[in-house]
């Protein structure tokens, strides 16, 4: 839905726009703190459906912490608090009548490090089906399980092994497979926070080409620290420093045409 | 040197007296060493090898450990050498006494040596004996010292000639401290493997009279009476009394850990866990006595109201006043913070980043623990029920004071029941002949249950090594 759109001339001028696409989760004036520290200061931004939106900024910036705002990964942690609004198809995500657990198998996550279950790839895969009982027959999850491992790249390399434990894959294997475990329970958002940074550059190529393909079904949105990165895989981006939003575009502009000067220096690397 | 000047050496308490002495001197080669390294230092055409400290604590080593390795030596075999050359100038009378009669005569002209010498009275030849006793161990002293200021000096001399420019204090000093590390080391080691042979040949005096297999597939255990040692029925008991603690233990551990590492807040877990800690610090003869003061009797009492329900048979059960029930359940209760706390231990060290991706997967939080955390602690989970077990299996206080002593083969928990520990008690307090097989049957049952948690302990390491999932 989007009901936001339009709404918020400024915003929508700051955001630009990507061709024929509506905006999936919009964010409205997020704080957060740990304890007394504030880490995220009055962040507003739209992030577009169908589109892959990156997140740059030196180590610190908030970028992770403002991405978990996006699933409520943050309640995990017994000290944040998160004030704001951030709508999804034009439901508060904070709002007490959303139930996070339902929240999270609408949107999945990719971590940093790859983090397999201690369970066999096929369990590894089939697990959030399992929790959400997507899945009516054993046919049914097997299909699902391939759907996802094909989809994420993987199938080829683990269809006759399913039954080991996920954790015997190498590192760019094992990141694959949890992305194929995020869209095994067809999420709308996938949020991937630094997907890349414990792999090789082969790994990574293979992770980068998978988002590609991604981005036509889902709203993606990445961490990086790399702004090659960056560059190569979204559409729009978004810079961060110091827990404030310093400029949010599209990425071309972003990178050939940046507005603010931190963000420029940012980006020809004289500093973070 | 006069006789009473050595017998009055031999009373000094030189023992002491040489380390303190000792120390003082390896302070002074440590100075010495220091200070000639700092000229050399001074002269010296490249940087030396070592620091001056190094050359310092080079020397004092060399100084102290010969000379304190030659009072040790002493201090061990000092009293044997005396009497060993007493032994060469006895009476040809003496040759009529037994071995134990002539050591027992020895021990007493000692004790009498080690009194003053007015004490030393009674027998004439008793009172010479104890005299030329006391002469000797001064004169071994003497030598004692006087070698051991021989080695020190020789050491010193020794160190003393390294020192040099290029010379590597500071390997040597590093050898040093490894060396020393390693005898701690070696000395546990070393303890457990006597432990473990003294106990073993004892075993096998006890197995020369009763054949093994009797003893281990026997159901008769008579050890009181010489007569029967058949030691399933203790066995059987062993393994009834852990069970029941483990099944207490197990669910009540467990849980406990899981509510303190994934549910409880900060707080909470800041005072339960130190709380649950406390279990493991009272003294086993504190549970003894609540289980035969207040388990006993209400496991009794349960018992004897069910016997008298319509559709029990009378008798059916024992209800023994004191019965395997009460000592597994205290025991259990016992073994809660064993379970527990390395439980919690090994769930903390699932990492944070799995129980995101399942939080991020939409899984609540019973969800997590079950199908994620607890899998991935698996291995260590099962290591810690069983050293749990095998901390059970030689638990002794708890089921001297509650079990029984009556050895038998029943299913029936309110039924009175030995273990192999209170046996061993059993066998060995009071009045005991040091070679009836009654005696040794106690070595025999210590080395089984040696054999036993050994094994329980090395299972409980090789899982742990196997199956653990490797996180960084």
């Amino acid at each position: 839905m989007t009901g936001m759109m339009g709404t918020d001339a400024e915003a929508m001028s700051k955001a630009g726009s990507v061709a024929g696409n509506e905006t999936k989760v919009d964010c409205r004036n997020i704080d957060v703190y740990y304890g007394d520290n504030q880490a995220i200061f009055d962040i507003s931004m739209d992030i577009p459906a169908r589109a892959v939106t990156s997140f740059i900024g030196p180590s610190g910036c908030g970028k992770t912490t403002f991405l978990r705002c996006i699933n409520r990964m943050n309640d995990t942690i017994d000290t944040a608090r998160v004030e704001g609004e951030i709508f999804m198809d034009g439901e508060d995500v904070n709002s007490p009548k959303i139930d996070p657990v339902l929240l999270r198998s609408r949107v999945g996550m990719v971590f940093q490090k790859p983090n397999p279950f201690p369970k066999s790839i096929f369990d590894n895969i089939a697990y959030g089906p399992r929790i959400h009982g997507l899945t009516a027959s054993r046919s049914e999850l097997d299909e699902l399980v391939e759907e996802s491992l094909t989809r994420a790249g993987l199938w080829a390399e683990v269809k006759d092994r399913l039954d080991q434990p996920g954790t015997s894959l190498s590192g760019g294997q094992q990141q694959r497979l949890c992305i194929a475990r995020a869209i095994a329970v067809h999420p709308e958002v996938i949020l991937m926070d630094e997907p890349c940074s414990a792999l090789d550059p082969i790994a990574t190529a293979k992770i980068e080409e998978l988002i590609d393909e991604l981005r036509q079904r889902f709203c993606i949105v990445i961490v990086t620290h790399s702004m090659q990165q960056a560059a190569r895989v979204s559409q729009k981006t978004a810079f961060f420093h110091l827990g404030e939003l310093v400029e949010f575009d599209d990425t071309e502009n972003i990178f050939t045409n940046p507005q603010d000067k931190r963000t420029l220096d940012y980006i020809t690397g004289r500093f973070g | 040197m006069g006789s009473f000047m050595l017998e009055t050496f031999g009373h000094l308490p030189v023992g002491w007296l040489a380390f303190v002495v000792i120390a003082a001197v390896a302070c002074g080669a440590f100075l010495a060493g220091r200070s000639r390294a700092t000229a050399l230092q001074q002269g010296a055409s490249a940087r030396m090898n070592s620091q001056p400290n190094y050359h310092g604590y080079y020397l004092a080593i060399w100084t102290a450990v010969p000379a304190a390795l030659v009072l040790v030596l002493y201090a061990l075999f000092g009293e044997q050498v005396a009497r060993q050359m007493l032994m060469g100038e006895l009476p040809s009378g003496f040759d009529a006494m037994t071995a134990i009669e002539r050591s027992q005569y020895l021990d007493r002209a000692g004790e009498a040596a080690r009194m003053d010498e007015a004490a030393v009275e009674g027998h004439p030849l008793f009172a010479a004996v104890s005299r030329r006793l006391a002469e000797l161990g001064g004169l071994v002293k003497f030598w004692a010292v006087g070698l051991a200021l021989l080695a020190g000096a020789g050491g010193f001399a020794y160190a003393r000639r390294n020192l040099g420019e290029g010379f590597r204090a500071r390997q040597s000093v590093e050898g040093a401290v490894r060396l020393l590390l390693f005898a701690c080391a070696a000395i546990a080691i070393a303890t457990t493997a006597g432990i473990v042979v003294s106990l073993f040949f004892e075993s096998l005096r006890f197995f020369a009279r009763i054949p093994v297999f009797s003893f281990l597939f026997g159901l008769e255990w008579n050890a009181q009476t010489n007569a029967d040692f058949g030691a399933i029925p203790l066995f059987f008991g062993t393994f009834l009394i852990s069970l029941i603690a483990i099944c207490v233990a197990a669910p009540v551990g467990l849980y406990a850990a899981i509510y303190l590492s994934e549910y409880a807040s900060r707080r909470t877990r800041g005072w339960v866990k130190p709380i649950l800690e406390v279990l493991a610090g009272i003294p086993t003869v504190v549970y003894g006595f609540f289980a035969i003061l207040v388990m006993a009797p209400a496991v009794r009492g349960l018992a004897l109201w069910l016997n008298g329900l319509p559709f029990i048979p009378d008798e059916f059960f024992a209800a023994s006043p004191t019965n395997a029930l009460a000592a597994g359940l205290v025991m259990g209760v016992m073994i809660i913070p064993f379970v527990s706390s390395l439980s919690d231990d090994v769930l903390n060290a699932v990492p944070q980043s799995l129980r995101d991706g399942a939080y991020a997967m939409g899984a609540t939080k019973s969800e997590t623990v079950k199908q994620v955390v607890m899998p991935a602690a698996l291995p260590g989970i099962i290591a810690a029920l069983l050293l749990a077990v095998s901390r059970a299996i030689g638990e002794t206080m708890i089921v001297v004071m509650a079990a029984g002593l009556r050895p038998q083969i029943t299913p029936d928990p309110t039924a009175e029941i030995t273990t192999i520990t209170v046996q061993i008690v059993a066998l060995l307090t009071g009045d005991s002949e040091f070679d009836s097989p009654k005696t040794l049957s106690a070595f025999a049952l210590g080395f089984v249950l040696f054999v036993m948690t050994l094994i329980f302990n090395l299972i409980a390491l090789r899982v742990v090594r196997k199956y653990r999932e490797k996180y960084d």
